[in-house]
Formats: structure tokens, sequence, C-alpha cells
């Protein structure tokens, strides 16, 4: 990332009251100040759909850091993008189980559709204007914690379980034509945007997310075989008493 | 005789909407809560202890001595930290859990904050975990306005506030001094150990970091007492346990099981191995823990069967694969995956998966030699017990415990080329 220039000449405008407002927000939730930089870089690319010179230089001044600390974080994690995201983020997991799942089958499959002129889509390219609908960036993702349900996407964070080429193929050539699919689990689709305002910790107006699906059949699988067997584990005794205060040594 | 399931931290998924504040009340949910706050600290702690409940984030290390390490009447905050940046290549277990029933980890919290006597608590949830991040922010928002959470706890006056962190995709924030320094607001890079988070976490402050599902049980050790918790799993692993089935099985999900279960045992109850195809390998806790073969059916999978048997028990992310699947190739993939997350902060690390990658993409791509082997063996060498944090010595396990089990394999990947060599000589 090149050196940025002094933050009095960076156009801090597309940061409006709100976006302030909400970096205040962020910074009165921790007991030190800095505690709020990952959160707020989540913020600022709810903003502009990635984290742009301006949007360093914006956490900088809001914690009072240097844009070359702020750019040290920044760049050392992975959610944190440096080029404008699609209106869709599409992560693909890879991870060896998901991979021989088919999860690389999907992902070479995506790649391939959303490409132009005979050549794939590259790790984290957008196919597409970034941020006009239909817009999509495409990654592989390490392994994203659904094991139980591979091979596994994600779009914009939300879950799509049990994934084949051909479903995953049908979920993208939908989300282009601007329709949005239901996640197996997850709240209803909006875009990276929105999902980044929420990684943030803003949640207002959309309270309805919380019922979004969560439990597919692979979570429940083992509480549901113990409900059929009548299994449980030992119960427990009536008003079990704590031990002793241990003597201070 | 205990059940072969023993839903203790499942036993509320199958509820509706079982993640709201409402439901977890009508199950005995925030109970164990009014219980603790009568109760001294010191007596938690101790009830903690007692039970033999042992780290589920991988390590294994006793959590009652962790809160015992905590100094008190130091005049310092102190801060609990729970370690939700699921990540661990298999494990797929907290995040069910935060989704399906998070107040039981708030419930856990507050009464862990309580004996170590914490104001302050947070939740480092992986960033790409959104829905659960939404599901944990709304349970402490309900836990709040119910006065669970804030000032004066139920009237005992306890205070503690509770913030729900996301992270930002960093596989290494998942040790515990990463991910310390991450919630710090700096790169997420392990910290030097002495000082030990206990004496110097969180803005060096006294810190006790747990899993998720550590904590979680926390309540039920609370209602139950340490001797309920012993009547499962075994001496030195004592309590329930959620093992991850995933891959070539018929049945794949979250099996809460008696510590001590065995795959063979769990195979069963999912269903056998997916079409009949039989296993060829497995991790018992994640790929950082060495590979197990068919050979390992009976392994009992607590902390100590895995490790007497050659492993470690990790995460009980059993990642079931069976014979149509590459060990060499599996192996790249992990190590892939090790290079890609290498914080960059040592060199063993930083450079050894590196060059691990390099040759192992070579061998698969059929352009390996025999030596490569010993080449492998050799920089696996450089890194084990050299690297700065546990990530390096994970990055080793897939390959030693799969040149181990599975030479052959790797040896018939080279032959065409041995045969060019000796050709050449």
């Amino acid at each position: 990332m090149t050196q940025t220039s002094e933050p009095s000449t960076v156009d801090l405008s597309v940061f409006d009251e709100d976006t302030v407002a909400r970096a205040r927000q962020l910074i009165s939730r921790y007991p030190l100040s800095r505690s709020a930089l990952l959160p707020m870089l989540h913020l600022v690319q709810s903003v502009e759909g990635y984290v742009s010179q301006a949007g360093i230089a914006f956490c900088a001044g809001q914690l009072d850091l240097s844009n070359a600390e702020v750019s040290a974080v920044a760049t050392f994690y992975t959610m944190y993008k440096r080029k404008p995201c699609g209106e869709h983020l599409v992560s693909v997991c890879t991870n060896t189980l998901c991979a021989a799942l088919g999860g690389d089958a999907i992902f070479a499959k995506l790649r391939e559709h959303l490409g132009s002129e005979g050549k794939p889509l590259g790790q984290e390219e957008t196919s597409g204007e970034p941020g006009t609908p239909g817009s999509i960036t495409l990654e592989h993702a390490e392994c994203l914690a659904a094991c139980d349900l591979g091979p596994v996407l994600q779009v914009n964070y939300e879950f799509y379980d049990n994934q084949t080429p051909d479903k995953a193929l049908e979920l993208v050539t939908a989300l282009q034509a601007g329709e949005k699919p239901a996640p197996t689990r997850g709240a209803p689709l909006t875009d990276f945007r929105q999902a980044e305002l929420q990684l943030a910790g803003f949640f207002e107006g959309r309270e309805s997310d919380l019922d979004g699906p969560s439990a597919a059949a692979e979570t429940v699988r083992g509480a549901r075989v113990a409900a059929d067997n009548g299994w449980t584990a030992p119960s427990m005794s009536d008003d079990v008493a704590f031990p002793p205060v241990p003597e201070k040594k | 005789m205990v059940d072969s399931l023993t839903p203790v931290l499942t036993k509320r998924w199958l509820s509706p909407r079982s993640w709201t504040i409402k439901t977890y009340e009508q199950l005995e949910g925030y109970t164990a809560l009014r219980k603790a706050l009568g109760a001294h600290p010191d007596q938690i702690i101790q009830q903690c202890k007692d039970s033999g409940l042992r780290g589920r984030g991988g390590a294994g290390f006793p959590t009652g001595m962790k809160w015992g390490f905590i100094p008190q009447g130091d005049g310092k905050p102190h801060y609990l930290v729970i370690n939700a940046d699921e990540g661990e290549p298999g494990t797929c277990k907290d995040i069910p859990l935060m989704m399906a029933d998070p107040h039981s980890l708030i419930e856990g919290i507050i009464i862990t904050s309580y004996a170590i006597r914490a104001n302050f608590a947070a939740i480092y949830v992986r960033g790409e975990a959104l829905h659960c991040i939404r599901r944990l922010d709304g349970a402490v928002k309900e836990a709040y306005a119910a006065g669970y959470l804030g000032k004066d706890i139920l009237g005992s006056g306890f205070d503690l506030d509770v913030v729900v962190h996301a992270g930002a995709g960093a596989y290494i924030c998942g040790e515990e001094t990463a991910l310390l320094d991450s919630l710090e607001g700096k790169r997420g890079q392990p910290r030097l150990k002495p000082p030990f988070p206990a004496t110097a976490g969180l803005y060096a402050s006294p810190t006790v970091v747990n899993n998720v599902e550590t904590i979680a049980s926390v309540p039920f050790i609370v209602n139950g007492g340490s001797d309920w918790f012993r009547t499962m799993g075994r001496e030195r692993s004592p309590g329930p346990k959620i093992y991850s089935l995933s891959g070539h099985v018929t049945r794949p999900g979250q099996y809460e099981a008696p510590m001590g279960t065995t795959l063979r045992e769990l195979l069963e109850l999912a269903g056998g191995m997916k079409d009949g195809i039989p296993l060829k390998f497995w991790t018992p806790g994640g790929s950082s823990t060495p590979l197990f073969t068919a050979d390992h059916l009976d392994v009992p999978l607590d902390f100590e069967g895995a490790a007497e048997a050659g492993s470690m028990l990790g995460t009980t992310a059993l990642q079931i694969f069976n014979e149509t699947v590459s060990v060499p190739w599996a192996v790249m993939k992990w190590t892939e995956f090790y290079k890609h997350e290498s914080c960059g902060k040592c060199t063993p690390c930083r450079e050894g998966t590196y060059w691990l990658v390099q040759i192992l993409q070579r061998m698969v791509a059929g352009n390996g030699t025999a030596s490569d082997i010993d080449t492998l063996l050799d920089v696996c060498d450089n890194i084990l017990g050299r690297s700065f944090c546990a990530l390096g010595d994970g990055a080793v396990s897939p390959i030693t415990s799969g040149i181990k089990y599975f030479k052959d394999e790797f040896l018939a990947l080279c032959d065409k080329n041995s045969a060019v060599l000796a050709g050449a000589h």
C-alpha cells in the first residue's frame, strides 16, 4: 500500500454524521479506544464496500492513531478488502474436507462462469462494476466452520450448505439477475455493505434477522438421535451445595 | 451405565426459538446464575476445579486452575475473554452452539466473571459467523433488559458489561495471545509467554481466555455439581463433549457424548461410512492433530486416549475421509491453509510453511522425487517446537502423520521420476 498523504488532504466527506456517530459509539463500548479499530474497519467497509485510503484516515482520526498504524492492521486481516467489492461477496470453502466433497469443483465452476473472454475470474476479483446491482466478488475461503454441512459457501457471510457445482451456479446466476435466494442458515440476503454494518455491531431495524434459520438437520442430529432413543445425561440432584470456601494458603 | 449420547449443551437445540431468553428461561435458564450469585466467588472456582472441566478449545487445560491463577486483591481490573474464533479445519461446534443457545454462553460468562471478579467480558467471534454474531448481540441485549447484565445484577452488587466483538478473518486469532492483541485493535500476532494472560492479558491486566464450549458448560456444573459432571466421561477427562462428524459418513453432524467415546461408536450412531466405502484416515480434533487411520477406531476420544495413541483430542473435529481420497493431496491442501494463515511473525513457520507447500505441490503434480519426503520431514523438524506459537506445530501434524501411515502413497507419486533419475545416472 502506498504511503498516505497527510490526513487533512484526504477527502473524508463520504463518512457522514451517522458514520461519525457510529464510530463514537464503537469507541464507547470498550475500556480502551483502540479496541474499536476492528469494528470500525467493518464500519468503513459498510460505507464504501472496501477499506480505502479515506477509510484508513477516518479510523486513524477517530482513534488518534497514525495512518500507518491503521494500515498495518487493515492489511493483516482477510475480511478487509483493499479493492471495491461487488454487491455480493461469494466465498467458497476450499479447505481439505469441503474440497474433497466438491468445494474445488464449485470454485472452479464459479470462476469460469464469472470470468470473461475465456479467462476465469481470479481470487478476490469482481465480475461487473463493483457496487452495482448484480456485481459479484469471488473468493475461496478457508474452513468456514460448517464441516458437517460441506461443501459450503457463503454470500455476504450467510451460509449456503450442502452445495454442488450446479446449485452454486444457479445461486450465483440468480444473484447476478438481482434475485436474493434465501440462505440455508442466516438472515434474508441483503448485500455486502449491509453485512459489514452488522459486523461492525449495528443491527437497528433488522431485528427480524434473528429469526433466520440456524439449525440444519446435521446440527441437531445427535440431539435428535438421543431424543428418539430416550437417551439423556444423568439426572441432577436437587439443590446441590457448593464446596466450602477454600482456606487462603 | 451412562447413555451413548448425553445431550447437555445440545439439549435445548431442538426447542422452538431456542435462542430467545423466553425459551431459555423456560428450560432452567439463568437458575444457575441466581445460585452462583449467592455463593462466594472462590466456591465457584473450587467447584469448577472439583468438576475436572478441561478447556474445550483444544489444549485441555484445567479450567478451574486457570481461573485460580487470576491474582485477587491486586487492585487491577480483571477481564474474561471468550475465544469464539472457531476456525480450526474440521471444527464446527461453537458456531452452532452460539446460534442455537447463545444464552447458555452468556449465563456462563456472568458466572465466570463473578468468580474471577471481572466487570468486563468480550466475546471474540469469528467475523465470517455473521448469523452467530447477530444471535449473540440479540441475546446480550435481552440479558441487559432482564437485568442479568449491567449494574447490580439481580441485586447482588455485581456489575458486568459484555461486548460482542467480530474478528476479521485470521485463523491465528484463535491463539489466545494473538486474540488479545487483535481485541486491542492490533495485528493478530502471538505474544511471548510468560507473562501469561492470567497476569498480563487484555490491556496488560489479569485475563481469563476460555473457549465457548467450556464456558457454556459452567451453568450446568453450578446446577448439577462436580459429582454430576463426573458421572460422564473418564477420570481425567470428565463431562460430555460435542463430537463433530464431517466428511464421508452417512449422517454427519453434532453428537454430544461422554468424553472417551470412540469413533467406532460414533460412526454407528451416524449410520457408518457413506455408501459403504471404507475409512482411510481421519482427524480426531481438527487438521492440527496428527491423522488417525482405520486402526484407531477404538481409541477412547478423550485427552489421554488421543495422546496415548499418538495424536491429540484437539476440538473433537472428526473429519472422515474414505479410500477415494489421496493422502498427499489432502496434506497439501491443509499445508496451503497453514501457509496462508501463518502470521509471519516467526521465521520457522513463515518460511517453513512456504517451502512445504512448494514441495507438496510439486509432488502432487507428479514432479517429486523420493528425496522430497526427507526434505519435507527435515523442514517439519525445523518448525516443530521452534515456532513462536502452536500454529507451526499444527502445520506439521498432517505431514508427519501422513508420511508415517501412508509413506507408500507419497512414494508412488515419485515412482516415475525416480525411474527417470535412475536412468540418467
